[in-house]
């Protein structure tokens, strides 16, 4: 199945081993991908605090663009879907308001007629590859691995535009993929509440008592790893991790992975070429644990 | 269907007087609320169990209690939609707010926060003979966010006041919004300054878990997003969260796509050295990792920015 690819400005910025695992597993999912090197920032709903109806006109032109084309959109990024999954139901559901849009887009010499659709990677390996597709491409199950799930605020909220309703599995798609790819799933109420990252900038203090709960939560519960499909909550919860035990005073030193990267090590991918040697939080200790496995 | 209950239940008086779950298995009906099951329980398996309730109807917002993890209004919700394959629901008190006993939360917090953004109508100008009057157009779109019930539902399950019981909270912030956006309120700059210090409305997290729980629509986080676009506009004196969002806005326009250090140097920059400067150890160790992003002229614009500039100016232009 062919994807126009929306990699987001944090896979190819702040997170480049996000970029470079999905890179390196797409080809195996049996997926095809094309890169929308002209769409623009989807406003990460920080934008739309300065002007919601500026986010949605960028938006619907990145829409527009993957229309013209014919392609349905592949996204990366939690923050990115929600905000793309927001501007979409806006426009799709409200003629008038798509109709006053367009009228900007035309500047352009672009149209979006409300067609495309915009699918995160998570959302694709559960829809289009499901359970059969996942586990036949798993050759070294990670069943010593125990890992807790972090979807991040834009892949849970709001459940009506991300298309809950008609997809439910949506809502557990974390938990489904891991399970398939052999390991622990361990479950603990922060899975779907904020990281904090965007409180970092306004208040750092509270962001940062927010990555210690979370990551001390998922800790107690067992897990040696978090898994999650947002490079943000990765900024947060990978690169604030040491202030935030500093704040607590707790020793925390918990692995964030990217879920790419689960299922390409899974898939019998190296570590390194999937970026886990990119964390500040060292993956070392868990690809130890798991050496047996991945030798 | 025989449904298993499992409530948090506490009662300060007992000793030891510590929170505990305690499971109730009850028939229900599948029209059943989780209202319904709870007065069943109270009424014909244990008289002690504590809980608020008034209309039944979704109406008074009593009964808003965390069904399943989340804040809902008890009233509304059905138990056979929140029983898990094992039958099990679960109830407990609202969170973020005290406990006074079994289901039944302490509100006066919650009150004193809406107090605090003066919710009432603050004209300017002499006062008309008759009525104060507004179009139907100019108030058309405040009728969502006045369907609040003030359950304390979206206050309950808000992330920020979790880790910080300064914040003011969804609720309160919607219930100033609707004043802010109010044709007839004389007192929106007054309200924006205030809402500008910290604890106001920039210290939302976006998380939207008040938009998924309101029982109403009310879409507080949508205000708030609202409350922070009318402080730019009314030029409010400048935070980190208004210039992150301005700066933000600035770099998308020269280039299409983020530029992540520029974006943080600009938003702390002189008023905030120090804080920047916090940032270097960990700058540092991803730079090691080679996780620092390009940044300033190595930092390339998307093909064809000319163009997509146009689109900010138009929008600029438009009245």
């Amino acid at each position: 199945m062919k994807f126009a690819f929306f990699p987001g400005c944090v896979s190819k910025g702040g997170c480049p081993e996000l970029y470079q695992s999905v890179m390196e597993v797409y080809p195996r999912l049996g997926l095809e991908l094309e890169e929308m090197t002209t769409a623009s920032c989807t406003g990460a709903g920080v934008l739309q605090e300065k002007d919601r109806k500026l986010g949605d006109v960028l938006n619907a032109r990145t829409f527009a663009l993957a229309e013209q084309a014919g392609l349905p959109i592949m996204t990366i990024c939690s923050t990115c879907q929600g905000v793309m999954s927001q501007a979409n139901h806006r426009l799709t559901t409200d003629p008038p308001y798509l109709a006053a849009v367009n009228e900007i887009l035309n500047e352009e010499g672009l149209t979006y007629r409300g067609t495309t659709q915009i699918r995160h990677f998570v959302w694709i390996l559960l829809e289009e590859l499901g359970e059969q597709g996942i586990r036949q491409r798993v050759r070294r199950p990670l069943t010593e691995l125990r890992a807790a799930p972090f979807y991040g605020c834009y892949l849970q909220r709001p459940s009506e535009a991300l298309g809950f309703q008609d997809q439910p599995d949506r809502a557990k798609s974390l938990e489904l993929i891991m399970s398939w790819l052999g390991l622990e799933v361990v479950d603990f109420p922060g899975k779907t509440r904020c990281c904090g990252f965007p409180l970092l900038t306004i208040n750092e203090k509270n962001s940062l008592r927010m990555v210690a709960s979370h990551t001390l939560d998922a800790k107690r519960n067992g897990a040696d790893i978090l898994v999650t499909p947002c490079p943000l909550c990765h900024l947060n919860l990978d690169g604030m991790q040491s202030r935030a035990a500093g704040q607590q005073q707790a020793d925390i030193d918990l692995p964030i992975w990217h879920l790419p990267q689960l299922l390409g090590l899974a898939m019998g991918m190296e570590p390194k070429r999937l970026g886990l040697t990119r964390h500040l939080v060292s993956t070392q200790g868990v690809l130890d644990k798991l050496g047996s496995a991945v030798a | 269907m025989i449904t298993i209950f499992r409530i948090r239940r506490f009662n300060p008086e007992a000793a030891p007087s510590m929170p505990y779950f305690q499971e109730y298995k009850l028939d229900t009906d599948r029209a059943d609320t989780v209202l319904d099951a709870l007065i069943d329980i109270r009424e014909t398996l244990d008289e002690s169990l504590t809980l608020r309730c008034s209309c039944r109807g979704a109406i008074c917002g009593s009964c808003s209690m965390r069904i399943n993890g989340h804040a809902a209004l008890a009233c509304k919700t059905k138990v056979q939609a929140m029983a898990s394959e094992r039958g099990v629901v679960q109830v407990e008190p609202m969170n973020n707010m005290p406990v006074i006993k079994d289901l039944v939360t302490d509100m006066a917090g919650f009150w004193e926060k809406v107090r605090q953004v003066q919710p009432w109508l603050q004209p300017a100008g002499q006062e008309p003979e008759g009525e104060y009057l507004a179009s139907s157009e100019s108030m058309n779109h405040l009728t969502g966010v006045m369907g609040c019930i003030m359950c304390g539902a979206c206050v309950s399950d808000c992330a920020a006041l979790e880790v910080d019981e300064r914040f003011v909270g969804p609720a309160a912030l919607a219930k100033a919004y609707r004043f802010v956006a109010d044709p007839r309120d004389g007192a929106a700059r007054s309200r924006l300054l205030a809402l500008n210090e910290p604890g106001g409305m920039w210290d939302c997290t976006r998380c939207m878990e008040c938009i998924e729980v309101c029982p109403k629509g009310v879409g507080a986080m949508e205000r708030i997003m609202s409350l922070r676009s009318r402080g730019i506009e009314a030029g409010v004196p400048s935070t980190s969260g208004s210039r992150h969002a301005e700066v933000f806005a600035d770099l998308i326009y020269r280039k299409g796509r983020l530029d992540e250090p520029m974006l943080a140097t600009r938003t702390f920059g002189l008023q905030n050295l120090s804080r920047l400067l916090s940032l270097l150890p960990m700058v540092l160790r991803a730079f090691v990792r080679g996780k620092v992003p390009k940044s300033g002229p190595l930092h390339r614009a998307i093909p064809g920015v000319e163009k997509f500039r146009r689109l900010f100016q138009r929008m600029e232009e438009r009245p």
